[in-house]
C-alpha cells in the first residue's frame, strides 16, 4: 500500500492537499483582511467572495465535495449576489463614516480580537494535540459521501431538518412584510398638487445640468455659476462630492474668467445696435 | 500534516470577522463580517468531522448555512427598511427603536 493511500485513511492531510492548504489559507486570510480594510462596501464584498471561494476549495480539499460545491453555489453564489444587491440598493449614501464615536474603539477592538484568537488557538491546539485524525473515508465507504449525508440528514436529523423549512418560510415571508411599502391607491399625487408643491419649494426651474459640454466629458463636472463659483446641485448625488470639486478647481486653475465676460458676442453687438438706434 | 491548521485558520478568520464587527460602522459591511464568523465555524465544523471520521459535522455545517441564508435575508430587510426611512445604513445613526 503506497503511503498517500494510507494517510487517505488514517485521515493525515496528503502531500497534494498541504500545498492547497498552504495556498489557499493566506488567500483566505488575505480576503478576510482586505473586507475589513476596504473603504467601499462593494469591494467588502468582492473581498468576501475570495474568502468563502477559498473556504469551499478547502471543503473540497478535506473530503467534503458536496459542501464545498454548496458553500461555492448559495455562499458565494446566492448570499454575496444579495448582499451585492442591497449595497446598490442602498447606493453611494451607505459609505463608512470615519468618526469614532467612543474613543479608542478600534485600538481595543483589535486588542479583543488578538486576545480571542490566542484563547481559541491556545484551546484548540491543546485539545487536538496527539488525537489521530481518523478521516472520512471510513463513514461514506459503504453508500458513498451523498448517500451517508442523506442517511444521517433524513434520520438523525429528521425533526431539525424538517423545522429548517418552517424557518425558511418564515424568513421568506419576513422579507416580505419588511420590504414591502404600503401604496394606497387614492394617494396618487395629482399634476395640479405637483405644480403646487414646486412653486411652493424654493425652485421653480429643474435641476441645472452638469458642465459636461462646456469643459469637459465627465458628469462630474459641476456648472458654474455666473460669478464663477461652483453649483453643487448640478452634480448628481450619487458622484463623490469631493471629487466633482477637486475636477472642478482642475478645471478652473489656467482659466481666467474674466476673459469669458469680456469676450465680444456678435449676436450681443447687433443687440446693443439696435437699442442705440 | 495533520488538520489541526485548518482550526488555526478557522479561529484566526473568526477573529478577524469579530474585530470587523466590533470596527466597522456600515451596516451590511458588518454584516459580511457575522458571515465570515459563520463560515469559520462552519470550516472548524468540517474539520472536527474528519478527524474524527464521522458527518455529523458536515451535516452541521448544512444547518449552519441554512440558518445563515435566512438570517441575511431578514437583516438585509430590516438594513433596507431602516435606510429607507433614515437615507444611512451607518449603525451609529440607528439609536432609537422607533421612527
Amino acid at each position: 500500500m503506497n503511503p498517500e493511500v494510507v494517510a487517505a485513511a488514517t485521515g493525515m492531510a496528503t502531500t497534494g492537499e498541504q500545498v492547497a492548504f498552504w495556498i489557499l489559507g493566506p488567500l483566505a486570510l488575505l480576503g478576510a483582511v482586505g473586507m475589513i480594510f476596504a473603504k467601499n462596501a462593494v469591494h467588502s464584498a468582492l473581498w468576501l467572495v475570495l474568502t468563502m471561494l477559498s473556504v469551499g476549495c478547502m471543503y473540497l480539499a478535506q473530503g467534503a465535495q458536496f459542501l464545498g460545491f454548496v458553500q461555492i453555489i448559495v455562499y458565494t453564489g446566492a448570499i454575496m449576489m444579495l448582499f451585492l444587491f442591497v449595497l446598490m440598493l442602498t447606493g453611494r449614501e451607505s459609505g463608512d463614516s470615519v468618526i469614532e464615536s467612543l474613543r479608542g474603539q478600534r485600538v481595543a477592538a483589535l486588542l479583543v480580537g488578538i486576545g480571542f484568537v490566542g484563547l481559541l488557538v491556545s484551546g484548540l491546539v491543546h485539545a487536538v494535540t496527539g488525537v489521530e485524525p481518523v478521516g472520512l473515508a471510513a463513514a461514506t465507504a459503504e453508500r458513498g459521501e451523498m448517500g451517508s449525508i442523506a442517511n444521517s440528514l433524513f434520520t438523525t436529523f429528521l425533526f431539525p431538518f424538517e423545522l429548517t423549512s418552517a424557518l425558511l418560510i418564515t424568513a421568506a415571508v419576513g422579507a416580505m412584510v419588511l420590504a414591502h411599502v404600503e401604496k394606497r391607491p387614492g394617494e396618487k399625487r395629482s399634476q395640479l398638487k405637483m405644480v403646487n408643491a414646486r412653486m411652493r419649494s424654493g425652485r421653480m426651474s429643474p435641476l441645472p445640468g452638469p458642465g459636461v459640454f462646456a469643459t469637459s466629458s465627465s458628469n462630474a463636472t459641476p456648472a458654474l455659476l455666473p460669478d464663477g463659483s461652483v453649483a453643487p446641485e448640478s452634480v448628481s448625488s450619487l458622484v463623490d462630492q469631493y471629487e466633482s470639486q477637486d475636477v472642478a478647481r482642475r478645471h478652473r486653475e489656467g482659466a481666467e474668467l474674466t476673459a469669458l465676460e469680456s469676450i465680444e458676442h456678435p449676436h450681443h453687438a447687433e443687440l446693443e445696435g439696435r437699442h442705440r438706434s | 500534516m495533520n488538520p489541526d491548521y485548518y482550526l488555526v485558520l478557522s479561529a484566526l478568520l473568526f477573529g478577524i470577522g469579530a474585530v470587523g464587527v466590533l470596527v466597522r460602522r456600515n451596516a451590511i459591511v458588518v454584516f459580511m463580517c457575522i458571515e465570515l464568523m459563520l463560515n469559520a465555524v462552519n470550516l472548524s465544523f468540517v474539520t472536527f468531522s474528519r478527524i474524527n471520521g464521522n458527518l455529523d459535522g458536515v451535516v452541521m455545517a448544512f444547518f449552519v448555512m441554512v440558518v445563515a441564508a435566512a438570517e441575511v435575508v431578514v437583516g438585509l430587510a430590516i438594513i433596507m427598511s431602516i435606510f429607507r426611512s433614515r437615507r444611512s445604513a451607518s449603525i451609529d445613526d440607528a439609536n432609537l427603536l422607533k421612527y
